[in-house]
Protein backbone atom coordinates (compact mmCIF):
# COMPACT_ATOMS: atom_id res chain seq x y z
CA UNK A 1 0.00 0.00 0.00
CA UNK A 2 1.89 3.08 -1.49
CA UNK A 3 1.29 6.91 -0.28
CA UNK A 4 -1.82 7.40 -2.78
CA UNK A 5 -3.68 4.24 -1.90
CA UNK A 6 -3.46 5.55 1.86
CA UNK A 7 -4.55 8.78 0.80
CA UNK A 8 -6.82 8.40 -1.34
CA UNK A 9 -8.46 5.72 1.77
CA UNK A 10 -8.61 8.44 4.35
CA UNK A 11 -9.99 10.98 2.03
CA UNK A 12 -12.61 8.72 1.03
CA UNK A 13 -13.61 8.01 4.44
CA UNK A 14 -13.66 11.93 5.48
CA UNK A 15 -15.60 12.11 2.40
CA UNK A 16 -18.02 9.87 3.45
CA UNK A 17 -18.57 10.88 7.12
CA UNK A 18 -18.92 14.21 6.55
CA UNK A 19 -21.68 14.00 4.01
CA UNK A 20 -23.31 11.91 6.12
CA UNK A 21 -23.12 14.03 9.06
CA UNK A 22 -24.15 16.65 6.57
CA UNK A 23 -28.03 14.88 6.34
CA UNK A 24 -27.93 14.25 9.59
CA UNK A 25 -27.37 17.43 11.90
CA UNK A 26 -30.17 19.08 13.26
CA UNK A 27 -28.43 22.54 12.78
CA UNK A 28 -28.29 23.88 9.36
CA UNK A 29 -25.34 25.74 10.27
CA UNK A 30 -23.50 22.76 11.54
CA UNK A 31 -24.43 20.87 8.13
CA UNK A 32 -22.81 23.62 5.76
CA UNK A 33 -19.63 23.49 7.96
CA UNK A 34 -19.55 19.68 7.40
CA UNK A 35 -20.26 20.31 4.01
CA UNK A 36 -17.40 22.74 3.42
CA UNK A 37 -14.87 20.09 4.64
CA UNK A 38 -16.54 17.33 2.27
CA UNK A 39 -15.98 19.80 -0.57
CA UNK A 40 -11.84 20.11 1.04
CA UNK A 41 -11.88 16.09 0.81
CA UNK A 42 -13.40 16.07 -2.80
CA UNK A 43 -10.89 18.78 -4.03
CA UNK A 44 -7.95 16.62 -1.81
CA UNK A 45 -9.58 13.60 -4.48
CA UNK A 46 -8.48 15.99 -7.36
CA UNK A 47 -5.54 16.74 -6.60
CA UNK A 48 -4.83 12.80 -6.48
CA UNK A 49 -6.07 12.83 -9.84
CA UNK A 50 -3.60 15.14 -11.41
CA UNK A 51 -6.51 17.93 -11.38
CA UNK A 52 -4.62 20.67 -9.91
CA UNK A 53 -6.69 23.82 -11.47
CA UNK A 54 -10.13 22.24 -10.81
CA UNK A 55 -9.07 21.85 -6.95
CA UNK A 56 -8.20 25.00 -6.47
CA UNK A 57 -11.56 26.20 -7.92
CA UNK A 58 -13.72 23.55 -6.01
CA UNK A 59 -12.14 25.46 -2.85
CA UNK A 60 -12.09 28.87 -3.96
CA UNK A 61 -16.21 28.55 -5.69
CA UNK A 62 -17.22 25.80 -3.24
CA UNK A 63 -16.25 25.83 -0.09
CA UNK A 64 -15.31 29.66 -0.41
CA UNK A 65 -18.14 31.43 -2.32
CA UNK A 66 -20.97 29.45 -2.26
CA UNK A 67 -20.66 27.93 1.16
CA UNK A 68 -19.89 31.77 2.91
CA UNK A 69 -23.32 32.48 0.70
CA UNK A 70 -25.37 29.74 2.23
CA UNK A 71 -23.89 30.65 5.89
CA UNK A 72 -24.97 34.48 4.74
CA UNK A 73 -28.61 33.08 4.07
CA UNK A 74 -28.78 30.92 7.32
CA UNK A 75 -27.67 33.36 9.37
CA UNK A 76 -29.40 36.30 8.04
CA UNK A 77 -32.71 33.95 8.44
CA UNK A 78 -31.63 33.19 12.00
CA UNK A 79 -32.66 29.62 11.08
CA UNK A 80 -30.81 28.09 13.95
CA UNK A 81 -32.76 29.33 16.48
CA UNK A 82 -35.64 27.44 15.45
CA UNK A 83 -36.02 23.58 15.76
CA UNK A 84 -36.79 22.30 12.35
CA UNK A 85 -39.99 20.09 12.53
CA UNK A 86 -38.78 16.37 11.79
CA UNK A 87 -40.65 14.34 9.59
CA UNK A 88 -42.63 11.26 10.10
CA UNK A 89 -40.32 8.27 11.67
CA UNK A 90 -41.39 6.43 8.74
CA UNK A 91 -41.02 8.54 6.03
CA UNK A 92 -37.67 8.80 7.24
CA UNK A 93 -36.87 5.36 7.21
CA UNK A 94 -38.47 4.90 3.78
CA UNK A 95 -36.12 7.48 1.98
CA UNK A 96 -33.10 6.13 3.79
CA UNK A 97 -33.83 2.72 2.17
CA UNK A 98 -34.84 3.83 -1.23
CA UNK A 99 -31.97 5.62 -1.16
CA UNK A 100 -29.76 2.16 -0.11
CA UNK A 101 -31.32 0.62 -2.56
CA UNK A 102 -30.35 3.17 -5.56
CA UNK A 103 -27.07 2.59 -3.71
CA UNK A 104 -27.27 -1.04 -4.21
CA UNK A 105 -28.24 -1.10 -7.38
CA UNK A 106 -25.96 0.78 -9.09
CA UNK A 107 -22.69 -0.55 -7.12
CA UNK A 108 -23.94 -3.96 -8.09
CA UNK A 109 -24.73 -3.34 -11.60
CA UNK A 110 -20.97 -2.00 -11.76
CA UNK A 111 -19.15 -4.22 -9.14
CA UNK A 112 -17.64 -6.30 -12.71
CA UNK A 113 -16.72 -3.35 -14.69
CA UNK A 114 -13.60 -4.23 -16.43
CA UNK A 115 -10.69 -2.65 -14.44
CA UNK A 116 -8.19 -2.48 -16.59
CA UNK A 117 -8.66 1.16 -17.34
CA UNK A 118 -6.56 1.62 -14.38
CA UNK A 119 -5.84 5.06 -13.60
CA UNK A 120 -1.84 5.55 -13.98
CA UNK A 121 -0.10 6.76 -10.87
CA UNK A 122 2.18 8.62 -12.76
CA UNK A 123 1.81 12.54 -12.98
CA UNK A 124 0.48 13.93 -16.34
CA UNK A 125 0.21 17.48 -16.61
CA UNK A 126 -3.49 17.86 -18.34
CA UNK A 127 -4.76 19.32 -14.90
CA UNK A 128 -2.43 22.60 -15.22
CA UNK A 129 -4.13 25.84 -15.85
CA UNK A 130 -1.59 26.02 -18.74
CA UNK A 131 -2.81 23.39 -20.52
CA UNK A 132 -6.44 23.64 -19.85
CA UNK A 133 -6.18 27.43 -20.48
CA UNK A 134 -5.29 26.43 -23.66
CA UNK A 135 -8.26 24.48 -24.15
CA UNK A 136 -10.60 26.83 -22.83
CA UNK A 137 -9.71 29.77 -24.89
CA UNK A 138 -9.69 27.68 -28.19
CA UNK A 139 -11.84 25.04 -28.25
CA UNK A 140 -14.54 26.02 -25.58
CA UNK A 141 -14.53 29.81 -26.50
CA UNK A 142 -18.10 30.18 -26.97
CA UNK A 143 -19.46 28.30 -24.27
CA UNK A 144 -16.93 30.51 -21.96
CA UNK A 145 -18.43 33.40 -23.12
CA UNK A 146 -21.83 32.04 -23.16
CA UNK A 147 -21.33 31.34 -19.45
CA UNK A 148 -20.49 34.97 -19.14
CA UNK A 149 -24.02 35.88 -20.03
CA UNK A 150 -25.42 33.17 -17.91
CA UNK A 151 -23.80 34.65 -14.80
CA UNK A 152 -25.27 38.25 -15.99
CA UNK A 153 -28.52 36.71 -15.97
CA UNK A 154 -28.25 35.03 -12.85
CA UNK A 155 -27.20 38.04 -11.09
CA UNK A 156 -29.96 40.06 -12.78
CA UNK A 157 -32.34 37.30 -12.01
CA UNK A 158 -31.10 37.57 -8.07
CA UNK A 159 -31.23 40.88 -7.43
CA UNK A 160 -35.16 40.76 -9.06
CA UNK A 161 -35.97 37.96 -7.08
CA UNK A 162 -34.41 39.37 -3.83
CA UNK A 163 -35.58 42.92 -3.85
CA UNK A 164 -38.57 43.66 -1.73
CA UNK A 165 -41.47 44.82 -4.07
CA UNK B 1 -5.97 2.79 -8.02
CA UNK B 2 -9.11 1.06 -10.14
CA UNK B 3 -11.10 3.36 -11.44
CA UNK B 4 -14.07 1.31 -9.81
CA UNK B 5 -13.16 3.09 -6.28
CA UNK B 6 -13.95 6.13 -7.57
CA UNK B 7 -17.38 4.91 -9.25
CA UNK B 8 -18.27 3.67 -6.21
CA UNK B 9 -17.17 6.44 -3.64
CA UNK B 10 -19.18 8.53 -6.12
CA UNK B 11 -22.06 6.23 -6.25
CA UNK B 12 -22.02 6.57 -2.53
CA UNK B 13 -21.95 10.28 -2.19
CA UNK B 14 -24.69 10.42 -4.66
CA UNK B 15 -26.93 8.23 -2.87
CA UNK B 16 -26.02 10.09 0.23
CA UNK B 17 -27.11 13.75 -1.15
CA UNK B 18 -30.63 11.35 -2.30
CA UNK B 19 -31.45 10.13 1.06
CA UNK B 20 -30.39 13.76 2.45
CA UNK B 21 -33.15 15.13 -0.20
CA UNK B 22 -36.12 12.36 0.52
CA UNK B 23 -35.29 12.97 4.57
CA UNK B 24 -34.85 16.30 4.97
CA UNK B 25 -37.78 19.12 5.71
CA UNK B 26 -35.72 22.11 5.25
CA UNK B 27 -35.06 23.71 2.28
CA UNK B 28 -31.63 24.63 2.63
CA UNK B 29 -30.14 21.32 3.31
CA UNK B 30 -32.12 19.83 0.38
CA UNK B 31 -30.58 22.40 -1.73
CA UNK B 32 -27.29 21.72 -0.01
CA UNK B 33 -27.64 17.80 -0.42
CA UNK B 34 -28.22 18.97 -4.25
CA UNK B 35 -24.54 20.70 -4.59
CA UNK B 36 -23.13 17.21 -3.08
CA UNK B 37 -24.98 15.10 -6.02
CA UNK B 38 -23.39 17.75 -8.41
CA UNK B 39 -19.87 17.42 -6.71
CA UNK B 40 -20.00 13.42 -6.91
CA UNK B 41 -20.74 13.80 -10.18
CA UNK B 42 -17.62 15.96 -10.75
CA UNK B 43 -15.50 13.49 -9.14
CA UNK B 44 -16.82 11.14 -11.46
CA UNK B 45 -16.00 12.59 -14.27
CA UNK B 46 -12.94 13.79 -13.40
CA UNK B 47 -11.77 10.12 -12.36
CA UNK B 48 -13.26 9.13 -15.79
CA UNK B 49 -10.54 11.95 -17.70
CA UNK B 50 -8.06 10.80 -15.84
CA UNK B 51 -8.38 6.85 -16.92
CA UNK B 52 -9.16 8.19 -20.40
CA UNK B 53 -5.59 10.29 -20.42
CA UNK B 54 -3.67 7.18 -19.07
CA UNK B 55 -5.27 4.89 -21.67
CA UNK B 56 -4.57 7.54 -24.64
CA UNK B 57 -1.06 7.96 -23.03
CA UNK B 58 -0.06 4.15 -22.96
CA UNK B 59 -1.44 4.34 -26.87
CA UNK B 60 -0.10 6.98 -28.54
CA UNK B 61 3.14 7.64 -25.62
CA UNK B 62 3.43 9.45 -22.86
CA UNK B 63 4.32 12.90 -23.91
CA UNK B 64 1.75 15.23 -26.07
CA UNK B 65 -1.20 13.55 -26.00
CA UNK B 66 -4.02 16.70 -24.33
CA UNK B 67 -6.74 13.58 -24.08
CA UNK B 68 -8.72 14.04 -21.01
CA UNK B 69 -8.83 17.76 -21.16
CA UNK B 70 -12.71 17.60 -21.87
CA UNK B 71 -14.00 16.05 -19.01
CA UNK B 72 -12.17 18.72 -16.61
CA UNK B 73 -13.89 21.07 -18.79
CA UNK B 74 -16.77 19.94 -18.51
CA UNK B 75 -16.56 20.15 -14.53
CA UNK B 76 -15.54 23.73 -14.71
CA UNK B 77 -18.37 24.48 -16.62
CA UNK B 78 -20.77 22.11 -14.07
CA UNK B 79 -18.97 24.31 -11.50
CA UNK B 80 -19.61 27.36 -13.11
CA UNK B 81 -23.75 26.47 -13.73
CA UNK B 82 -23.93 25.21 -10.20
CA UNK B 83 -22.91 29.16 -8.93
CA UNK B 84 -25.15 30.76 -11.40
CA UNK B 85 -28.04 28.00 -9.68
CA UNK B 86 -26.90 28.51 -6.30
CA UNK B 87 -27.32 32.62 -6.41
CA UNK B 88 -31.08 32.24 -8.33
CA UNK B 89 -31.98 28.92 -6.11
CA UNK B 90 -31.34 30.80 -2.62
CA UNK B 91 -32.89 34.31 -3.27
CA UNK B 92 -35.72 32.42 -4.49
CA UNK B 93 -35.37 30.66 -0.55
CA UNK B 94 -35.23 33.85 1.03
CA UNK B 95 -38.50 35.50 -1.15
CA UNK B 96 -40.16 32.31 0.58
CA UNK B 97 -39.00 32.73 3.95
CA UNK B 98 -40.19 36.33 3.36
CA UNK B 99 -43.37 35.34 2.49
CA UNK B 100 -43.99 32.62 4.55
CA UNK B 101 -41.84 32.65 7.88
CA UNK B 102 -40.58 29.04 6.97
CA UNK B 103 -38.02 26.88 4.98
CA UNK B 104 -40.22 23.68 5.84
CA UNK B 105 -41.25 22.34 2.56
CA UNK B 106 -44.33 20.79 3.65
CA UNK B 107 -45.75 24.08 4.18
CA UNK B 108 -44.95 24.76 0.43
CA UNK B 109 -47.21 22.51 -1.62
CA UNK B 110 -49.37 25.79 -2.70
CA UNK B 111 -49.06 24.63 -6.51
CA UNK B 112 -51.18 21.52 -5.45
CA UNK B 113 -54.27 23.49 -4.82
Amino acid sequence: MNVTQILFWLLSALTVFSALVVITRKNPVYSVLWLIITFISISGHYILLNAQFLAVVNVIVYAGAIMVLFLFVIMLMNLNADAEPQKNKWLQFAGVIAGGCLALVIIAALKNVDAKARIAETGSDIGLIENLGKVLFTQYVLPFEISSVLFLSAMVGAVVIGKKN
Amino acid sequence: MPINYYIFLAVILFCIGVVGVLTRRNAIIIFMCIELMLNAVNLLLVAFSKAHHAVAAINAGPAGTTAGTDGQMFVFFIMVVAAAEVSVGLAIIVMMYRNTHSVDVNFLNRLKH
